[in-house]
């Protein structure tokens, strides 16, 4: 039957030249919810009679391709997944479209301000979100119970250490903690970024020092390197996001210290085999508040040379507007619903239902503040990202550098201290300061 | 082969001969058997991976979230269409250089290979730039055009060595009996060079079909081959093992039997001059 | 004996091979070299200015310069040794009769037909795995504790990957030159009452240098460019441990978009293959002729 349907379809394709159809490319994130977006698009394509090309990429190669692309020119995509590091950037550049007009019901009021704040650039949205997220602990309260342990409001890295330690029980593959270790500005740098944050350090100083071999990064890398190394999971060094996430799903992770983005999933009976078993609390804090919780939103964007912005405009509007999360709610699941774009959602009965976790991730979205993320001043926005174009390359070695020690191929010491004449250097050649 | 070997002897050599091609081949033997498991049992232990049950639910997936079909036939296409215009530019040179072979014939065969020992990476952003202004990028033209390039030194030099191996007495007695330059070609060279050329053929459409740098970089659906399709699964969310095994299969098999069924040609050609 | 007619034609023949190649060196690599001049950030368009020579001396300087030389000579190295080596005793081996020697070749030669990026992602996931992998799993039944190859020993790791791909390239190659050695010769040396070990260097050896060389040259090729191989396993790290040099070259221009840095990186890394061509040529080439 279904052969049979696909064949009539090739044949009246075939016949009406329906390659006329204007076809839309669009760069994506291998990401759970960016999956689902893949999956429900043909709801998008029959309404309209448009197709779609899908390029899925994993984050570190969409993010080579998607700027290489924008920055020469070549008018391979029409509708590119960025971040809120590039939206700003790119906005200011004049790369991307302004997303202005996207229709009389698309209520922009409805965007979380600070997460359209992110995605602006001249004051002109930019990016409209898809999903976002902060970062925040999730654990197994079944493992914390069995060992007389409670989670306090608000845990410190200190009180992390210490569960972690009674949590390890190698021997049942079963890790006191899972943390990113797979380098890349994007990856461990998200996390270790927040880290650094609370433990009062920064990326730069006023006049644009870096600040990598400081004490405070000295203090949250050996904190970090030490805990993983003890009560990680084997194989860190590889594990970004994606890995940690399949980790914690099937049990073998104590404490996941990750996207907010993730709780869709990990509580998705479906996908986890904990989904019963999970409680969250806030991201850990060390010295200070500031900055210990990231905030991250991808989100679709059309390069400025598009010559099919309308085609792209309607599709973006259909993907992030309140109707698509309702659409989603109901094929897949109201847990699955992406997070973090606008208030509607978490008004919405069936998802306070769904995901207990839904209030917490407003607030802790809310709470960040990309202008302030640090204890001390700093020239720059943006919490585990500082968003001038320099970022990514400093951001990557530093990144690399960081897994060395990991891995325990160098030190601590020694991998911060070429991190940091790499970032001097960078800077300098760049000249700043400006 | 006409050696006697004693039973004991035979016995030991077929034991190992076994055990080390089934090592060697483990492998490729594993992804298929993973692509054919659920995600869940294809990340427990060997053992219970076997006994588990068998499934294509793997393939239905990938089939349903990526276009095989197309990207199959732009590897098909940019893979073979590569390898005939190389073919077409090389067999001339080759002969050439196997019958007048000039004081250069050889430094000019080491700069060719030289030209493929460029690293890709760093005239990307340059090759990018031109595919754009030439409206290129992400056509199957623009690939085939560059993998005819990448691949032109080894053709050359594959068609040469076999060449070379002709012997030129033949072509003299030809020419004796007054043979054209056409008829030479055609009835007298190209009878004794079409092993050499299979060969060169089939390696070369091995080489463009498993290339993964340039068919990544300069395309993004349309003319996207299997390369492509098969890294949107290299590290996709949640437990991915048994989606990635069916996709890895899937892009393997076509050129795996392809290679199996045509061995003996790609041996023959494949001593590079070296046996004789 | 070739006339100047001939001749002619010869060049004529010859000559949309070496204009193609011409071109595709010297156009885009033209353009390299003109990028490598600049300060060129991807991500700052029209701010290029001129830099001179900053980036070559910014690229060499770079301490990960000096560890992606070692590890480009030590990966083609060792791929090198592990496929002569294993090729020489897997040609030996499959020379010999036994039963079913069809089906055994076709399990060896098969890795040859699997495309780098697949064959990094089985062993990086289905073997390597720390958790998951075969290797973990055996491991694990054998009360060790799994070893985490590719952060413990990433350029092992991506080596013995390399080598899995390539084995079967050259054990075709030397078992084809094997099959042609002459037998009688062989039977003669043994009724002579020569060793296996002196029979396999006084005969099997010499006539297969030549299927060697041939080895080591096409390998040498493919293997100064590894880079899908890194890019999937291990991303050049931990830090730079399997960085090689196409892929430090790759993360200056691609990661941190400074294109005028991966540019000089290019440009170096084509004199270093081509100094590397220059010396395959006069070692081998030799060989070759004779």
């Amino acid at each position: 039957m279904k052969l049979r349907t696909a064949f009539l379809a090739a044949t009246a394709i075939a016949l009406t030249g329906a390659a006329q159809a204007e076809e839309l490319t669009i760069a994506t994130v291998n990401n759970g919810d960016m999956i689902i977006m893949q999956k429900l698009a043909p709801e998008w394509e029959k309404a309209t009679g448009y197709r779609i090309n899908w390029v899925i990429l994993e984050e570190n190669v969409l993010r080579q391709r998607v700027t290489t692309d924008i920055a020469t020119r070549g008018g391979q995509f029409d509708i590119m997944t960025v971040g809120s590091y590039e939206a700003p950037i790119w906005g200011k550049q004049g790369w991307l479209m302004p997303l202005d007009d996207l229709g009389e019901d698309y209520d922009y009021g409805d965007l979380i301000p600070s997460v359209a704040a992110g995605l602006s650039a001249d004051g002109k949205l930019v990016a409209a979100p898809f999903y976002a997220e902060s970062s925040f602990t999730m654990y197994r309260k079944d493992l914390f119970e069995a060992a007389g342990l409670t989670m306090p409001e608000q845990p410190t890295y200190g009180q992390i250490a210490e569960f972690v330690e009674k949590l390890t029980d190698k021997s049942r593959e079963q890790y006191g903690i899972c943390l990113r270790g797979k380098p890349g500005w994007g990856e461990n740098m998200a996390f270790l970024g927040t880290l650094v944050n609370t433990y009062g350090g920064q990326w730069f100083d006023m006049d644009w020092q870096p600040q990598i071999d400081s004490q405070p990064w000295q203090e949250a890398i050996s904190y970090y390197v030490e805990l993983m190394t003890k009560y990680g999971p084997p194989g860190a060094v590889s594990n970004g996001f994606n890995e940690n996430q399949a980790l914690f799903q099937t049990g073998k992770c104590a404490i996941w210290i990750d996207a907010t983005s993730a709780a869709g999933r990990v509580y998705d009976p479906k996908q986890s085999e904990v989904a019963d078993k999970i409680a969250f609390a806030p991201a850990p804090q060390a010295v200070t508040p500031a900055g210990s919780a990231w905030f991250w939103a991808w989100s679709l964007a059309i390069p400025s040379s598009s010559t099919k912005a309308d085609v792209a405009k309607s599709f973006i509007a259909w993907a992030t507007s309140k109707d698509y999360v309702k659409l989603v709610g109901e094929k897949e699941g109201w847990v699955a619903v992406p997070p973090g774009t606008r208030l509607s959602t978490y008004e919405l009965p069936e998802y306070q239902e769904a995901a207990p976790f839904a209030a917490t991730v407003l607030a802790s979205i809310e709470a960040t503040d990309p202008a302030r993320p640090t204890k001390d001043p700093v020239p720059y926005t943006g919490i585990q990202y500082v968003t001038i174009p320099e970022f990514q390359g400093i951001g990557t070695v530093v990144g690399q550098q960081i897994s060395a020690a990991l891995a325990g191929q160098t030190s601590v010491e020694a991998a911060l201290k070429a991190a940091q004449d790499y970032a001097a250097r960078e800077m300098s050649r760049a000249g700043y300061p400006k | 082969m006409a050696r006697k070997t004693s039973p004991t002897r035979q016995a030991v050599v077929t034991v190992a001969a076994w055990s080390i091609g089934f090592l060697i081949f483990l492998p490729i033997l594993w992804t298929v058997i993973l692509s054919f498991k659920s995600e869940t049992d294809a990340i427990r232990t060997p053992l219970q991976v076997l006994s588990a049950p068998w499934t294509t639910a793997s393939y239905a997936e990938v089939q349903g979230r990526s276009n095989y079909g197309a990207h199959f036939m732009n590897s098909v296409i940019i893979s073979l269409g590569s390898t005939v215009l190389a073919l077409l530019v090389a067999i001339p040179a080759a002969w050439a250089m196997a019958f007048q072979p000039g004081r250069r014939t050889k430094d000019l065969l080491m700069w060719m290979l030289s030209t493929k020992m460029m690293p890709a990476v760093g005239v990307l952003i340059p090759i990018y730039l031109m595919f754009r202004d030439f409206g290129l990028l992400d056509t199957r033209i623009g690939l085939t055009v560059v993998m005819t390039l990448i691949n032109l030194p080894i053709v050359v030099w594959m068609l040469y060595t076999y060449f070379r191996e002709i012997p030129s007495e033949i072509l003299e007695a030809a020419r004796m009996d007054g043979a054209s330059l056409t008829k030479e070609i055609v009835h007298v060279l190209t009878p004794m060079a079409v092993p050499g050329i299979a060969s060169t053929l089939l390696l070369n459409v091995i080489l463009a079909w498993n290339e993964a740098f340039w068919t990544l970089q300069l395309t993004t659906s349309k003319a996207a081959p299997l390369t492509a399709f098969i890294a949107s699964y290299s590290s996709p969310e949640g437990l991915f093992y048994a989606k990635l095994s069916a996709a890895s299969t899937m892009a393997i098999a076509p050129i795996l039997i392809l290679g199996w069924f045509s061995q003996k040609q790609l041996v023959r050609g494949l001593t590079f001059g070296a046996v004789k | 004996m070739a006339t100047a007619h001939s001749r002619a034609l010869a060049r004529l023949m010859v000559s949309p091979s070496v204009i193609l190649l011409l071109m595709w060196m010297i156009v885009p690599l033209g353009m390299t070299l003109y990028f490598s001049f600049l300060r060129y950030n991807l991500l700052m368009p029209g701010m290029e200015t001129w830099a001179g020579f900053d980036n070559y001396y910014y690229f060499i300087q770079q301490p990960s310069f000096w560890i992606a030389l070692t590890n480009t000579l030590v990966l083609v190295l060792g791929v090198l040794c592990i496929t002569v080596i294993g090729g020489i005793a897997l040609a030996l081996l499959l020379n010999q009769p036994f039963r079913g020697q069809g089906i055994v070749r076709v399990m060896v030669i098969a890795p040859f037909f699997v495309m780098p990026t697949v064959s990094a992602l089985v062993w990086k996931n289905f073997f390597m795995n720390p958790v998951n992998g075969m290797f973990a799993h055996l491991a694990k039944a054998l009360g060790f504790a799994p070893l985490d190859f590719l952060s413990q020993a990433p350029l092992a790791s991506i080596i013995l990957i390399v080598s899995w791909s390539w084995l079967p390239f050259a054990t075709l190659i030397l078992l084809t030159a094997l099959q042609s050695l002459d037998s009688e010769q062989m039977e003669a040396a043994e009724m002579d009452g020569a060793g296996w070990l002196s029979r396999f260097r006084y005969l099997t050896l010499p006539h297969l240098t030549r299927s060697i060389t041939v080895v080591v040259l096409i390998q040498t090729i493919f293997l100064l460019s590894i880079f899908a191989e890194i890019l999937v396993t291990t991303n050049g790290g931990p830090g730079v441990a399997s960085t090689n040099l196409p892929f430090l070259v790759y993360s200056q221009s691609l990661l941190s978009f400074d294109v005028g840095g991966g540019s000089a990186g290019g440009i170096i890394a084509v004199i270093l293959a081509n100094i590397v061509a220059i010396f395959l040529m006069r070692m081998i080439g030799k060989n070759l002729d004779a």
